[in-house]
């Protein structure tokens, strides 16, 4: 199955996707949630790239990687929301600028 | 021949769009939304690209869970989000400046990447012509792919078991069931007593 659209297509709408994340961890530095929404939008980006590149060269194993790639953001996901959630509880707060108390 | 373009430009553009309406707005539950919005019009570009199963995956986890997940912490957290975005424009020239350098890049990258067929390796497996995306995609995943696979549910079972250690908590003074003990009770504290019927005890 060979796609109509060009490869060059989807790589300028990854690009200009992973842009805006990265774009919006440092416009939000204060927002946790919004940090890691964030890094979602920047996972979406690498997997439209393996898809594409899936497509284009006829090759499955991009969509297999960006399988493992949606998996281990859904973890990422629940992991970073309950460090949030706990970490809310002991400050009353979940601003970044405190995080380091974090250490120990 | 024209459709598909018309229908990856409709997409991109609102990719794009709501992906920064994410970082731009002012209410978290807004910025929910439009990661929902995000991720229901990639999984039309994946649709484009030919991986059907990838699309509806995405609805699935990211709509169906990830999304839901964000919404109620979101919700949960009774914080108040309007002093986040006083120091907004502190960060915007630098964000700015790296958000510019890194997309140049990435579309020079984008601009040179028509790859010549034959630089494609040995590795491929292609993608055969009368079978459907779903169906191939099964047939490496469980058997060539089969070690990763398992991989990817133990770093989902770990995901979950960390998610739940983290967040539970037991609150003194609150009562819960404890099967062991309500086993171990023997017959000591009960008392059969024969009701006549139409009376109470």
């Amino acid at each position: 199955m060979t796609p109509v659209i060009g490869l060059g297509h989807f790589l300028t709408v990854a690009a200009i996707l992973f842009t805006i994340g990265v774009f919006g961890i440092f416009l939000n530095r204060k927002n946790v949630i919004i940090i890691l929404m964030s890094v979602e939008l920047i996972l979406l980006a690498v997997n439209i790239n393996f898809v594409a590149f899936s497509a284009h060269l006829g090759d499955l194993v991009g969509q297999v990687f960006a399988l493992l790639i949606l998996t281990v953001a859904a973890a990422e996901a629940a992991i970073g929301l309950a460090i949030l959630v706990i970490f809310f509880r002991n400050r009353g707060s979940i601003a970044v600028d405190d995080v380091n108390m974090m250490k120990g | 021949m024209v459709l598909p373009y018309i229908f990856f430009y409709l997409f991109s553009a609102i990719v794009i769009a709501s992906a920064l309406m994410v970082i731009a707005s002012r209410n978290p539950v807004h910025s929910v939304l439009f990661l929902i919005l995000a991720f229901v019009n990639a999984a039309g570009i994946f649709m484009l690209a030919g991986a059907e199963f990838l699309a509806l995956i995405l609805i699935v986890v990211y709509v169906g869970a990830v999304a839901v997940l964000f919404l109620f912490v979101v919700m949960m957290l009774d914080v108040d989000f309007a002093e986040f975005r006083s120091g907004m424009l502190q960060y915007m020239p630098i964000g700015a400046l790296i958000g510019i350098v890194l997309l140049l890049e990435l579309l020079l990258v984008a601009g040179t990447a028509y790859l010549a067929p034959e630089g494609a390796g040995s590795g491929v497996l292609p993608i055969a012509g009368g079978i459907e995306n779903t169906r191939a995609l099964g047939q490496i995943l469980y058997t060539r792919y089969i070690y990763l696979f398992q991989a990817c549910g133990l770093v989902l079972l770990v995901a979950m078991i960390g998610a739940i250690v983290l967040t539970l908590r037991h609150k003194p003074g609150v009562k819960r069931q404890d099967i062991a003990k309500q086993v171990a009770r023997g017959k000591s504290g009960l008392e059969i007593v024969k009701v006549e019927s139409g009376k109470g005890l």
